[in-house]
């Protein structure tokens, strides 16, 4: 385990840097919005920008955006600077900002047209660009709406259409699936796989499953401040060494005995802690956790049917980002992670 | 150049989706009208009475109805200009839209000279109501058509020189309503100032009275170009529309 204070350290220093911050200072009258934050990002990622609400995530895409000065540090998308070389840099990039930045007396056909022009495209090729864009987030139904009659759903497909028209090197959108039903997320992150390839991606977002379904990397921030900056898979490894696993065992005749059972899963080698976490209809459910860098699982399943139970369930609980993310973001940092971690899930289990 | 023409579509394409266009363009039209109308029927009435009279008194068609009509119309546009200038960049603040124009590769001035270019058309369509007025003396009388053009072009001077400053109003608040009201005041004072120095002589109320958007309109509407005039409403367009990039800027900075 490895001090918080050390995530902002970028390991791998990729030559083919899109998008690189550095000391990167956001000031309002009163208030930091965003201190000091520093990271790089490479070519084809799709990044997720983590925090909670008010922790400067949309301050720092502004900034990237050139929407925003900064107010000291620097800001670098594909090789420019954003106060030296704004015109650069906003070719070169697609924002979606929290709010779809669409007009409500505009058809959307018109809309893209406009926003196209207004990106560079050339006349002779923009009916061609927008009928693209439309088949990529399937406008193609509402291509003569006004906007302002839209519903939610299709005038975030708009801002997307909108952001991608010129093919930008790099995207930046701020809570792309906010206020979408289920499907319409589903769609939005099905988009943004087949972008990420030749796009550089930067989303923002507070939920969770979001950056695990669809981000490679995360930069988590709060308060202003950057917590952590790595891939979704090392960052829960690196808060938890050991493993756990949910069992769920059922007897052949009947109910087993809880006390029996429990113990019986002790013996097995590798076992730090067993909790039972549920007993209904006969069945038992257990959270079995290892010990560190241990893996228990094929351990576990020979001896629950050697003992001649049924193993109805056998799966590996991950700590979950939300875990993660509440850990690195609460104001008690001082804690040691690991013992953190467990605390929380005893409570989870005695609920 | 490419982008100005851009925006200016937009935002007069705007202004015809919404009904403030066609409200802007049926007020004038009536109030105008009605201004016509008397002017017309007085000047009529004037001749009868002086052929009655017996006498044969010159009466000219530019003195008595175009001049004060057209000078009219000035007035009548210091009203409707907050209407048409209200929602430039309020607007796009309150949308939110403001973020895509300025994270658009198109430079600031180029949105600015955009917007009020459109809004300049849109002044120029609410001119139009008036010429059918005019063009109705010129298929009956034989008005002298220099001095008209000239008021015309007093009045476009003004136009613009009164939609700089709303286009000015408009960035410093996302509110409508109070962009709308303090472009008002602020050309019904600028409207004013000619009147508080109207008997006064000293130098300081010269000064005031030079500022007036109303004294350089008297000289057009006589017909007469004046360089000191052209100079003042152009110096008072860029004055303004430099003001409203500096606050654009400042929208950077502060929001």
């Amino acid at each position: 385990m490895r001090p918080n204070g050390n995530y902002h350290v970028c390991s791998d220093q990729g030559h083919n840097n899109m998008i690189k911050v550095e000391g990167l200072t956001k000031r309002y009258a009163r208030t930091v919005a965003v201190d000091n934050i520093s990271f790089e990002v490479e070519k084809g990622q799709i990044v997720g920008f983590l925090g909670p609400n008010g922790a400067g995530k949309t301050t720092t895409m502004r900034v990237l955006t050139c929407f925003l000065p900064p107010t000291s540090g620097t800001a670098n998308v594909a090789g420019y600077d954003v106060l030296e070389n704004p015109m650069e840099v906003k070719k070169r990039i697609g924002y979606l900002p929290e709010t779809p930045p669409v007009y409500p007396e505009m058809e959307v056909n018109e809309y893209l047209r406009f926003t196209g022009r207004l990106k560079g495209i050339s006349s002779a090729e923009i009916a061609k660009k927008v009928d693209e864009v439309v088949g990529r987030c399937a406008l193609g139904d509402v291509r003569s709406k006004l906007i302002g009659k839209l519903s939610k759903g299709y005038r975030q497909r708009v801002g997307l259409a909108q952001a991608i028209i010129h093919n930008p090197d790099v995207l930046i959108l701020d809570e792309p699936t906010s206020g979408l039903d289920p499907k319409q997320i589903i769609e939005i992150r099905e988009l943004l796989k087949q972008l990420s390839g030749e796009h550089t991606i930067i989303l923002s977002t507070h939920i969770l499953t979001e950056v695990e379904q669809s981000c490679e990397r995360v930069i988590i921030i709060s308060q202003g401040k950057l917590v952590a900056i790595d891939s979704v898979a090392n960052l829960t490894n690196r808060l938890r060494g050991s493993e756990s696993v949910a069992l769920e065992v059922e007897a052949a005749d009947g109910s087993p005995n809880p006390g029996e059972v429990q113990q019986r899963l002790e013996q097995v080698s590798g076992v730090s802690r067993v909790v039972l976490k549920d007993s209904k209809n006969g069945r038992l459910a257990f959270e079995v956790e290892s010990l560190q860098g241990r893996i228990i699982r094929s351990e576990l399943a020979r001896s629950v049917v050697q003992s001649g139970w049924n193993l109805s369930e056998l799966r590996a609980v991950g700590l979950s980002l939300e875990d993660i993310f509440l850990e690195l973001t609460s104001t008690e940092k001082k804690k040691a992670a690991p013992a953190d971690a467990a605390a929380k899930e005893i409570e989870g289990g005695k609920k | 150049m490419k982008n100005v023409l851009l925006i200016c579509f937009k935002e007069f394409k705007g202004y015809f989706v919404s009904p403030i266009a066609y409200a802007v363009m049926a007020l004038f039209a009536l109030i105008f009208g009605f201004g016509f109308y008397t002017a017309t029927r007085d000047m009529v009435q004037l001749g009868f009475r002086a052929q009655m009279m017996g006498q044969q008194q010159p009466m000219s068609i530019n003195d008595q109805i175009i001049r004060p009509l057209l000078g009219f119309a000035g007035t009548i546009a210091l009203f409707l200009i907050p209407m048409i200038t209200m929602r430039l960049v309020a607007e796009e603040k309150r949308n939110g839209t403001i973020e895509l124009l300025l994270t658009s590769p198109i430079k600031d001035i180029e949105i600015i000279l955009g917007k009020w270019c459109g809004a300049m058309l849109l002044y120029l369509c609410v001119l139009g109501m008036s010429v059918l007025n005019i063009a109705m003396l010129f298929m009956w009388g034989k008005p002298d058509l220099k001095p008209v053009l000239v008021a015309y072009l007093g009045l476009i001077l003004q136009g613009g020189c009164l939609l700089a400053i709303g286009t000015f109003v408009s960035t410093t608040t996302r509110n409508q309503i109070v962009a709308g009201g303090v472009t008002f005041f602020v050309s019904l004072l600028l409207w004013l100032l000619s009147w508080f120095t109207a008997f006064d002589a000293t130098g300081f109320s010269q000064v005031i009275n030079y500022l007036s958007i109303v004294t350089h309109m008297e000289n057009f509407s006589k017909g007469v170009i004046d360089s000191k005039d052209i100079v003042f409403y152009l110096s008072m367009i860029f004055f303004s529309l430099f003001l409203t990039s500096r606050s654009m800027e400042s929208l950077r900075w502060r929001s």
